[in-house]
């Protein structure tokens, strides 16, 4: 999936704290409505089906996509913090592809 | 006489309060409003606004981190990256995207910053060129007019580029397609007027490559000429093109003294 | 005689207004009968067939959308967020998209709070619908009304 993600996650935060995540990935979302203009054939569909967020190995997030997610999936939800640790999302896509990324947490 | 002064400053008070309220129920644009310039940001709905407002929930962003990313790649049979030559581009794109298009003196014509980067992938790079608004080509446009950003529009319209000038204010002034109208009827005329459920804008260019929700990617300026000039029925010109180039320098001009919002949001 | 042929113009409109308001009205009525049942079977699919009740959930969407590609989404669910009592799930549903489906959005007691935004598609004016699942199965909804606004200028 030549897709690129961007997460914003505070690089500190206190025990107790609940903080707001928020995640951006460049991604069609092509929903299996739309024909080619020239073709006239039926564009396959192709989206983002499922996000998931986990903190030290446990799934703390996740979402399922259908087509009337918009391009370029946004999404922000919250977290609330207990220790140190390091977030790792995941994209995946109908063909199963993934794409992941990883941030880290210091509980100060 | 005494009564009639009374009744007159009544009057006045009235007359005075009514402009004082329409200036408390108009709002203030900031940066987004120099004079009577107004940016598309201006007419843009709330939440349109806040999609562009905060630099993370920006998806024109996306854009912009892969045009940061291509700046350092090698591309092209003399293996040279962007920074081969410009070095940061912090420092070297700063008032690119505030001043261009610019009359290039070795190519006697006007370029902007499209055709700008095709050329050194061409002549430096001995690479092939991007088409126009390719994702590597969108990219690269918006990292480097990024550089610029909040940099108030300045672009030079007098000497070589006078011609070009007066070329794309003939264009902006000139009636065309089925519906016989010209760039100007729409946003100089009609801008805060609806056309059916939009708001006119005053079609500044300041913002592009500009994310469009309608788009759900960015897109160059010239390709929103050619929707522009598709909706009053006129068969395009192609983008990169003499007629629109000519026509992007008076539209910036248009927008003198607006910042740099690239990428900005709009519907 | 001016008068009277622009009477009776006037009354032909009307009933020729009738007959077309009618017609279009059936219609709709056909068609928001199909969206409602294409909306109850997503519903039944995600959450089963328990009954639900109004409350808890906030939506927060603009009463009109500048552009039904990119529509902002806020939805809240009002839960303590513990290990005991947390919200599961909130299904969202468009109920006159293609596919009445939007997203699904899984919290965990580690959410601390019940709180997402997302941007969605939507093919028009219509109710977006939430569906939210509490840790003890019980379901509650809500909708909102969103007018999508269309035409003006393309390009």
């Amino acid at each position: 999936m030549a897709s690129k993600p961007r997460v914003r996650v505070p690089k500190k935060a206190k025990a107790g704290d609940i903080i707001t995540i928020k995640s951006l990935i460049s991604h069609k979302m092509e929903t299996g409505q739309r024909k080619d203009k020239k073709t006239g054939e039926k564009i396959p569909r192709l989206i983002i089906n499922k996000f998931v967020c986990k903190f030290n190995g446990n799934v703390v997030f996740s979402s399922d996509w259908h087509p009337a997610v918009s391009a370029n999936p946004y999404m922000a939800f919250s977290y609330k913090v207990v220790e140190s640790g390091e977030f790792e999302f995941t994209w995946t896509d109908d063909a199963g592809e993934t794409v992941s990324k990883k941030a880290k947490l210091t509980v100060s | 006489m005494k009564r009639k002064a009374l009744v007159l400053a009544g009057v006045g008070a009235v007359a005075l309060a009514v402009p004082s309220v329409m200036t408390f129920a108009a709002e203030d644009w900031g940066q987004y409003q120099v004079g009577d310039k107004r940016s598309g940001y201006t007419f843009a709905k709330a939440e349109t606004r806040a999609i562009q407002d905060d630099d993370f929930e920006n998806p024109g962003m996306l854009w912009v981190e892969h045009g940061e990313e291509l700046w350092e790649t090698v591309d092209g049979e003399a293996q040279k990256s962007c920074k081969s030559c410009h070095a940061d581009a912090s420092d070297t794109m700063k008032n690119v995207g505030s001043t261009y298009p610019v009359f290039a003196k070795d190519i006697g014509k006007l370029e902007n910053v499209e055709n700008r980067i095709n050329r050194c992938r061409t002549d430096n790079m001995k690479a092939k060129p991007w088409k126009y608004d390719s994702r590597n080509m969108l990219g690269m446009v918006s990292y480097v007019k990024r550089q610029s950003f909040g940099q108030p529009m300045n672009v030079k319209v007098d000497g070589d580029a006078a011609p070009w000038f007066e070329k794309g204010k003939e264009f902006y002034n000139q009636r065309r397609g089925q519906l016989d109208m010209a760039c100007k009827h729409c946003h100089v005329d009609n801008a805060g007027n609806m056309i059916r459920a939009n708001t006119l804008s005053q079609g500044q260019g300041n913002g592009f490559p500009t994310y469009r929700l309608k788009w759900q990617k960015p897109g160059s300026l010239h390709r929103r000429f050619r929707g522009c000039n598709k909706q009053v029925r006129a068969t395009p010109y192609k983008t990169g093109s003499d007629e629109y180039l000519a026509l992007e320098l008076y539209v910036m001009y248009r927008g003198q003294g607006l910042p740099v919002e690239t990428p900005a949001v709009r519907n | 005689m001016k008068k009277t042929e622009f009477s009776r113009r006037t009354a032909l409109e009307l009933i020729g207004g009738g007959v077309v308001t009618a017609l279009l009205a059936g219609t709709f009525a056909t068609s928001a009968q199909a969206d409602a049942k294409l909306l109850a079977e997503a519903i039944k699919k995600a959450v089963g067939e328990g009954a639900m009740k109004e409350g808890k959930i906030t939506l927060d969407l603009p009463e009109i959308a500048e552009n039904g590609n990119t529509v902002p989404v806020g939805v809240s669910v009002d839960s303590p967020m513990t290990d005991a009592d947390y919200v599961k799930s909130v299904h969202l549903f468009a109920e006159k998209n293609p596919a009445a489906d939007v997203a699904s959005i899984h919290f965990t007691p580690a959410s601390g709070v019940a709180k997402a935004a997302l941007r969605i598609r939507m093919a028009g004016t219509q109710n977006i619908v939430a569906v939210a699942e509490m840790s003890d199965g019980t379901l509650y909804t809500a909708k909102k009304l969103v007018k999508v606004t269309i035409g003006g200028c393309g390009g």
